[in-house]
């Protein structure tokens, strides 16, 4: 049983917070994505969880052991970093076998493990090549297996993505997720695509300058989010503002919108999801001008000039004869959604934090 | 009109190359001139001179105790110079503008003058606690480390700055610790900084004459000195000859050690 615990990390630059008051615990097995924009503190977090950067204040335990001020050398973690940072100077085998030689583990057993390892990353074959002899995915694998060899407590990820190409981190994405899980590993997960950290992660964090906004599985981070940070950073979001003059109805651009949720009366967000709005002929909720039309392929979308701000409608593109086909730039349309789709929350003004 | 500015480029370069290299050629053509006053055209070629040089007593020993200060001197230059550049590059050292300055001057410093300063300080410390520096071996190893630590500073710390330090994190993250982390990871990391620090060391040791004319003792004189002495009875090609021998092999160390590092890539 390794579990890793956070319990009030907080790191300080002199001034700067960059981090503070991160409570977070990873079960075992559980991989837990930390997401935010870049200078956000995830990757600070990571590396106090490693042992790089000591903490200001806080403690972090694994295994339920506190490990706050124990050395990188004297934790139980192994990490992928960002550029892999891979030993130019061995050969993969070497690169693969060091954590193994560190845990003073006898040859034999380290070569069954090494090629074991290689193999799980699909690199059978290449024990002996030079690293400045692989690709940028062969090389991210040998990282992967360096890692994953020493059977770490935990397992930390550094954007271990950001240098592949979109084909291949799509396809590696799918690789990492799949030998997490095969192998029970305690993962933590630094990414800001939120697209790679809802497809792998059981549980996201959503970090913004240093503090965590929202914690949560994707489909509650994504259907609830807990304020509007969380809920135009992950995925697209219309945030129309507006009052909330009386439950239930919140009143934006001299308009009632369909709304949900409990709010105080005064000034209010609301978050509706590009797919979920509806767009008719008439007889909605908002009308709307359309400024522009854009076809992805599957998917159409339609940028829209509203009374209450500019909004955008995503739709599965539809089939010829449909009479939102039809529809150019310059239409007048109206727009409804259903109650439960429009989330309300605060409106907060930029620098400021619950 | 592409063409002439190729032809241009060319000649720019061959003249460059000419100036550096032509001083070189002239003495290795000079020490087989068979007279023993210089002039041209020669009135024939001889090895000669290469015998009388290896017949001079003051020659070899000069060149075994040129070997030797520069081999001490390298071999301690480098390890302190290695210790000195990690510790600029790596750590965040409060006055490191200041260090680093202090650990190029001697660079700066006219051989003349460092040799003088030198010479003053070792006699002071004499007469101060009754210690013998001046003419002895270790005086002149102490001074020859001050030539070799610049070059072996300068020469690593731009290997180093180039070396992320993420796969020193890796190696500690696996559970080396700080000196298995240097021993088989940064070290091997720096190697073609640390080799051709060795290399310049060793010629910059083994070439002085002007600091090493002020602090050599009686008896103890190396290659460099030698040559001035003889110098001062003798002009013949015999020094031609020595020089020719000194050039081919500084020649062949640098293409040795280019075979196992690429030195270009330190040095540029």
């Amino acid at each position: 049983m390794t579990n890793l615990v956070i319990d009030g990390l907080r790191r300080t630059y002199g001034a700067t917070v960059a981090v503070d008051r991160v409570d977070l615990e990873v079960a075992q097995g559980e991989l837990v994505a930390l997401l935010g924009p870049s200078g956000c503190g995830k990757t600070t977090t990571l590396r106090m969880v490693a042992g790089f950067v000591q903490p200001t204040a806080g403690r972090v335990l694994i295994g339920g052991t506190d490990v706050t001020q124990a050395p990188p050398y004297g934790r139980d973690t192994a990490m992928v970093f960002q550029g892999y940072a891979l030993f130019p100077h061995m050969t993969v085998a070497e690169n693969v076998g060091f954590g193994l030689e560190m845990r003073k583990i006898a040859r034999p057993e380290r070569e069954t493990r090494i090629t074991e390892a290689l193999r799980l990353v699909r690199l059978d074959g290449y024990a002996e090549r030079r690293i400045s002899q692989l690709s940028g995915g062969q090389q991210q694998r040998v990282a992967l297996a360096r890692a994953l060899v020493v059977n770490p407590g935990v397992f930390l990820l550094d954007e271990p993505l950001s240098n592949l190409d979109a084909r291949l981190r799509a396809e590696v994405r799918v690789e990492i997720r799949a030998l997490q899980q095969r192998l029970g590993l305690t993962t933590l997960f630094v990414t800001h695509d939120q697209e790679e950290a809802l497809t792998m992660a059981d549980r996201l964090v959503v970090m913004d300058r240093g503090r965590v906004r929202q914690i949560g599985s994707p489909e509650e981070l994504y259907e609830r989010p807990a304020d509007i940070f969380v809920a135009s950073f992950l995925g697209r979001c219309n945030i129309l503002s507006g009052v909330l003059e009386a439950p239930g109805s919140f009143r934006a651009g001299g308009l009632l919108l369909p709304s949900a949720g409990e709010r105080p009366r005064g000034p209010a967000a609301l978050a509706v999801r590009p797919e979920r709005i509806d767009i008719r002929p008439d007889g909605g909720c908002l009308p709307g001008r359309l400024t522009m039309v854009t076809y992805l392929g599957g998917m159409t979308e339609f940028h829209l000039e509203t009374p209450a701000g500019p909004v955008l409608v995503t739709k599965p593109t539809p089939a010829q004869g449909d009479p939102l086909r039809a529809l150019v730039a310059g239409d007048t349309v109206h727009l409804d959604w259903h109650n439960s789709f429009g989330r309300l929350l605060g409106i907060e003004p930029e620098g400021d934090l619950p | 009109m592409a063409k002439a500015r190729t032809f241009l480029w060319r000649g720019g370069v061959g003249a460059v190359f000419t100036v550096v290299l032509l001083p070189m050629l002239a003495v290795m053509y000079l020490s087989f001139f068979d007279q023993e006053v210089v002039s041209f055209p020669p009135d024939g070629y001889t090895l000669r001179w290469y015998v009388n040089a290896w017949e001079q007593r003051e020659f070899s020993r000069g060149f075994v105790n040129s070997l030797q200060l520069a081999v001490v001197a390298t071999v301690i230059g480098v390890t302190l110079g290695t210790a000195a550049a990690y510790a600029l590059v790596r750590a965040r050292l409060p006055a490191r503008g200041f260090v680093n300055t202090l650990l190029m001057g001697p660079l700066a410093v006219p051989g003349v003058v460092l040799g003088t300063a030198l010479y003053v300080m070792f006699v002071q410390i004499d007469d101060a606690i009754d210690f013998q520096i001046v003419a002895t071996l270790p005086g002149l190893i102490a001074a020859h480390v001050l030539l070799t630590v610049p070059w072996t500073v300068r020469l690593v710390a731009a290997s180093l700055a180039g070396l992320h330090p993420a796969a020193e994190e890796a190696a500690a993250d696996l559970g080396a610790r700080p000196w298995t982390v240097f021993r088989r990871v940064t070290l091997p990391m720096m190697r073609s900084g640390v080799v051709a620090g060795a290399l310049f060391s060793f010629i910059q040791s083994f070439e002085n004459l002007e600091l090493t004319l002020l602090l050599v003792g009686p008896g103890r004189s190396t290659l460099p000195v030698a040559m001035l002495n003889y110098l001062e009875f003798r002009v013949d090609p015999t020094l031609a000859a020595v020089a020719t021998v000194q050039i081919v092999m500084i020649g062949a160390l640098m293409l040795i050690t280019d075979r196992f590092v690429n030195l270009s890539r330190v040095v540029s």
